[in-house]
């Protein structure tokens, strides 16, 4: 075998041979399954400009996105924060960008990780498949753009900014945690309705009108409810407030809903991902390793760039202990590597211990297809739930500590011992939970026969309240997008009973 | 796979969100630039200027959780640790990593570098000179042809003779059009062979003969595609040029405070003047009782002493527009300042000087008084000055003439402001 690349210098040519050398080890030995890539070289500034737009190529404009420009230029040039050397969309055909700072090694570990295994993630995964649409995204990322770009044209700036800023206060309450059963179309509801008809036809016992005081609890059914909450049943409660105000507010115009209805499907759209951290980031950091491991075993790539390749990726999952000062929580890649190549040993080379926690998949000699299997099927929170072995805890070091409010110690909870692993494992587990870390808000009424005032309810878990003065200024923006008064009530989940101090109001 | 190179693509995606960041922060950052004004040296003025912004109005609110409750976290790493043992809060309050900024109720502040352009147009925002579109310079650019290479077409006035030749040469070479020379020779050939009598050889010759000749004709010396013309291209110049007049009195009266004063009102001036026109020329002009113009080193650094005649300044400066700025080439503005000393016997002479030859040369007239800053033994009343009254004379509907008072750096921003924003000259004209 000759080299696929000599020295640092990437070209188009090398590029596109190294595209298909990681390809055939990706399908051929991995068994990916990707969209189509599509790789864009880009420069630094762009790569910040991509930064500030949260990775997508074409976002609409808003002035906090410029603040992320700001905040992330000034990291990049202080050189506090290397920039990224590659992002990857969720779209078909799948856009890849990369640096062309980066050296050849680099473009050809870009190429795994990004390429094929962010790719193979998001066409396979279970939550991608669920809630995102990878076809449709750059489209639809397109008419948001023009169709707020045209917005501010007729509206003017600062009418489109006021409602952007209400919308993208409220992202995190703008996704569905679960799926919505589907309305019923018109033609549905009429065969509905004639289905009923028939039924009542064929069943029609005259015997029945005979029993007597029938008559009497026929009500007309036009005056059973009042007109308008028959033709706008509202339900209660709504999780999804984007959604809630943007079906049902009635102060707002057909453009101002559409707004919302925009940043609510971008919100949705990121879903997925914010469950998916560790295993996506774990999922691609495993793919690369695998891939730049067998091009080095094959002689495809020297002594040198194989080097280079294991220096960033060391420093890419690298985990420093809690006490060190580079410590900035658990690192993603470094977790799911470690849980990813341990079900890979497990399968392979099981110990005792392994055959006792996995029994399903110890030494069944397929890692490849196990952990297929796994990423297409589980999220975060499952995947650590059940594949975090003791191995990895040990490994790691793991501790769990209790962190209460107001005390001024943290209490150690469970260690990397038979007597924690299950509980790191369930803890870690749950912090990797968006229900859990995101506040439990709904909408649960409104006075709709009085002053219209929106009531909603954020139900506290472990006396993790909001954070006062956020909430107070987020409730000015629903108040703007509801047109009328807002209530807040925190209640304790637990007792069922409202805090003193926990009622917002604007 | 497709590999597409986008470093082409224009940078600078983001750069209508860091407009509507600024127009966001306007408040803030305009009140920024106004306090950067008051604390700088001059020179810095247009450098790039590190602005802190405040919060206020840039923080994105949500519902998200504060640092209260019990939670569980997982750390890597542990030391020695066992269960039960505990270890103290880390940095007073900060639980998890990342999470203990969100945590504080309040948000980072944070700075960014304002560049030069977009500083300068906060600082001239709603600036605007008073009449603008005056004279021929109404428009700010004219062309003159010059020269862009070679077309095909053209008119004949600018046929280039010798590009045309060339071309044509090497046509009638590549298609080896038989020249005037050979034509000729063949001709003697044939007159030799028939005066010689060769029948055949004369046969021979006169088709070779009238080969030549219509090969000749059928390649044309020059044909339509060997003619070049010369080709010109309009060339933006930028006729938009103005010339600043600095008056300055540099007598005893005047100290370094007011000099301080003066010398950032023809900065500001001078920086607004850049952005306008293509070009700017500055003259320096100082005086006592004798005026001088000198370069920006000695006018504002050197001290000299004498009486005060503000007309010799005024005949220099109008001078020198006679000498090298005609008035229908140059915008011409005049900025001065000065503690408003003058002898009152200079009376007439600068108002002759002023009403004669400068007003109506020039697009606009400054007069900035400066003076101590108020003190306690004058109560912060302020004497009427000489000069001050003798320009009131002078301020009608139609003088470009305006006039303020400023006895601090914080003030200058304010009379600048007023000076040269439209609103305050429609109120003074």
């Amino acid at each position: 075998m000759t080299l696929l690349y000599e020295g640092r210098e990437w070209n188009f040519d090398k590029l596109r041979r190294a595209y298909d050398a990681v390809a055939q080890i990706a399908t051929e030995d991995l068994g990916l399954d990707t969209y189509p890539n599509q790789i864009e070289v880009i420069t630094s500034t762009q790569m910040l400009d991509a930064y500030a737009s949260n990775g997508l190529p074409i976002l609409y404009r808003h002035w906090s996105f410029g603040k992320r420009f700001i905040h992330d230029e000034a990291l990049y040039r202080k050189g506090y924060q290397g920039l990224a050397y590659e992002i990857v969309i969720n779209s078909d055909p799948c856009i890849c960008y990369i640096m062309e700072e980066n050296s050849m090694t680099m473009q050809t570990l870009v190429l795994a990780h990004a390429a094929f295994g962010h790719n193979h993630f998001f066409k396979n995964n279970n939550l991608f498949r669920q809630w995102t649409d990878a076809t449709a995204i750059l489209d639809y990322l397109t008419f948001a753009r023009d169709f707020i770009a045209s917005c501010e044209e007729r509206h003017g700036v600062e009418a489109v900014e006021h409602v952007l800023d209400a919308a993208h206060a409220l992202q995190t309450q703008g996704v569905n945690r679960y799926a919505r059963h589907p309305r019923r179309s018109l033609a549905e509801e009429l065969a509905r309705e004639k289905e009923r008809r028939n039924y009542e036809q064929t069943t029609w016992n005259p015997l029945w009108t005979t029993v007597p005081g029938n008559k009497a609890d026929e009500v007309p059914a036009e005056e059973a409810i009042p007109d308008e909450d028959r033709n706008q049943p509202i339900e209660f409660p709504e999780e999804n407030l984007l959604y809630f105000l943007e079906k049902n507010s009635p102060a707002l115009r057909g453009w101002e809903r559409e707004i919302l209805r925009i940043v609510r499907n971008l919100s949705q759209y990121f879903y997925p991902q914010r469950q998916t951290k560790v295993m996506n980031e774990g999922c691609a950091t495993f793919v690369h390793y695998e891939i730049m491991t067998r091009l080095h075993e094959r002689r495809l790539i020297d002594d040198g760039a194989f080097l280079e390749f294991i220096h960033s990726h060391s420093s890419v999952a690298f985990q420093p202990p809690f006490t060190d000062p580079r410590y900035g929580g658990m690192n993603p890649y470094a977790l799911g590597f470690a849980v990813m190549r341990d079900i890979q040993r497990i399968c392979t080379d099981p110990t005792g211990e392994d055959r006792a926690w996995f029994p399903d998949m110890a030494g069944n000699g397929d890692p490849f297809g196990t952990l297929r299997d796994i990423w297409a099927q589980y999220r975060d929170e499952s995947f650590l739930l059940q594949y975090l072995s003791p191995k990895v805890i040990r490994d790691f070091r793991m501790i769990a500590l209790r962190d209460e409010a107001g005390v001024p110690y943290f209490e150690v909870a469970a260690i990397h011992d038979e007597q924690g692993y299950r509980d790191i494992r369930a803890m870690l587990a749950r912090g990797y939970e968006c229900a859990r870390s995101d506040p439990e808000i709904e909408i649960v009424g409104a006075n709709l026969a009085g002053d219209r005032k929106l009531l909603i309810e954020n139900r506290v878990h472990d006396g993790q309240r909001l954070s006062a003065a956020s909430a107070r200024r987020t409730l000015q923006h629903i108040q703007s997008l509801w047109g009328y008064g807002v209530r807040l009530t925190e209640i304790n989940a637990q007792t069922g009973k409202p805090f003193a101090d926990g009622e917002f109001e604007a | 796979m497709n590999i597409i190179d986008r470093r082409l693509n224009p940078k600078g995606k983001s750069l209508p969100n860091r407009q509507r960041l600024l127009r966001r922060l306007k408040s803030q950052v305009r009140k920024a630039v106004a306090q950067s004004i008051t604390g700088r040296r001059v020179r810095e003025i247009d450098a790039e200027q590190s602005v802190p912004v405040p919060v206020e109005g840039i923080g994105e609110p949500s519902f998200r959780k504060g640092s209260s409750g019990v939670r569980d976290v997982v750390w890597p790493g542990n030391p020695k640790l066992v269960k039960g043992d505990r270890i103290p809060r880390p940095g007073g309050g900060d639980g998890e990593g990342n999470q203990a900024s969100d945590s504080g109720e309040g948000e980072d502040a944070f700075t960014f570098s304002l560049s030069r352009e977009e500083f300068l147009d906060i600082f001239f925002e709603d600036l605007e000179l008073p009449d603008m579109v005056k004279r021929r310079l109404m428009q700010t650019v004219s062309s003159v042809p010059s020269r862009a290479g070679f077309s095909v077409s053209g008119g004949p006035q600018s046929l280039d003779v010798v590009r045309t030749m060339r071309n044509s040469m090497a046509r009638r070479l590549a298609l080896s059009r038989p020249r005037d020379e050979d034509v000729e020779e063949m001709e003697a050939r044939l007159a030799e062979a028939e005066a010689a009598g060769d029948e055949e050889t004369v046969a021979r010759l006169k088709e070779e003969h009238a080969r030549l000749r219509r090969r000749q004709r059928a390649i044309p010396w020059v044909d339509p595609v060997d003619v070049r013309y010369r080709r010109f291209e309009a060339r933006p110049v930028p006729i938009a040029q103005a010339v600043m007049f600095c008056l300055m009195d540099v007598s005893g009266s005047m100290n370094e405070h007011m000099k301080d004063l003066a010398k950032r009102f023809f900065m500001l001036l001078y920086l607004f003047l850049q952005r306008r026109y293509e070009a700017v020329d500055i003259v320096f002009i100082r005086h006592t009782h004798e005026a001088k113009e000198v370069d920006e080193d000695t006018f504002f650094t050197s001290r000299e002493t004498g009486g005060t005649l503000v007309s010799s300044a005024l005949d220099a400066a109008s001078r020198i527009i006679a000498e090298r700025y005609p008035i229908d080439g140059w915008n011409i503005y005049i900025a001065q300042a000065s503690d408003g000393d003058n002898m009152s016997s200079d009376r007439d002479r600068v108002l002759s000087a002023m009403t004669a030859s400068l007003l109506p040369a020039c697009q606009y007239f400054a007069y900035l008084e400066v003076s101590d800053p108020p003190s306690e033994d004058h109560g912060g009343f302020q004497d009427i000055s000489d000069l001050w009254r003798t320009y009131e004379t002078l301020l009608g509907s139609s003088v470009p003439l305006a006039m303020r008072r400023a006895n601090s750096a914080g003030e200058i921003f304010g009379v600048f402001h007023e000076l040269f924003s439209r609103s305050g000259i429609n109120q003074k004209a």
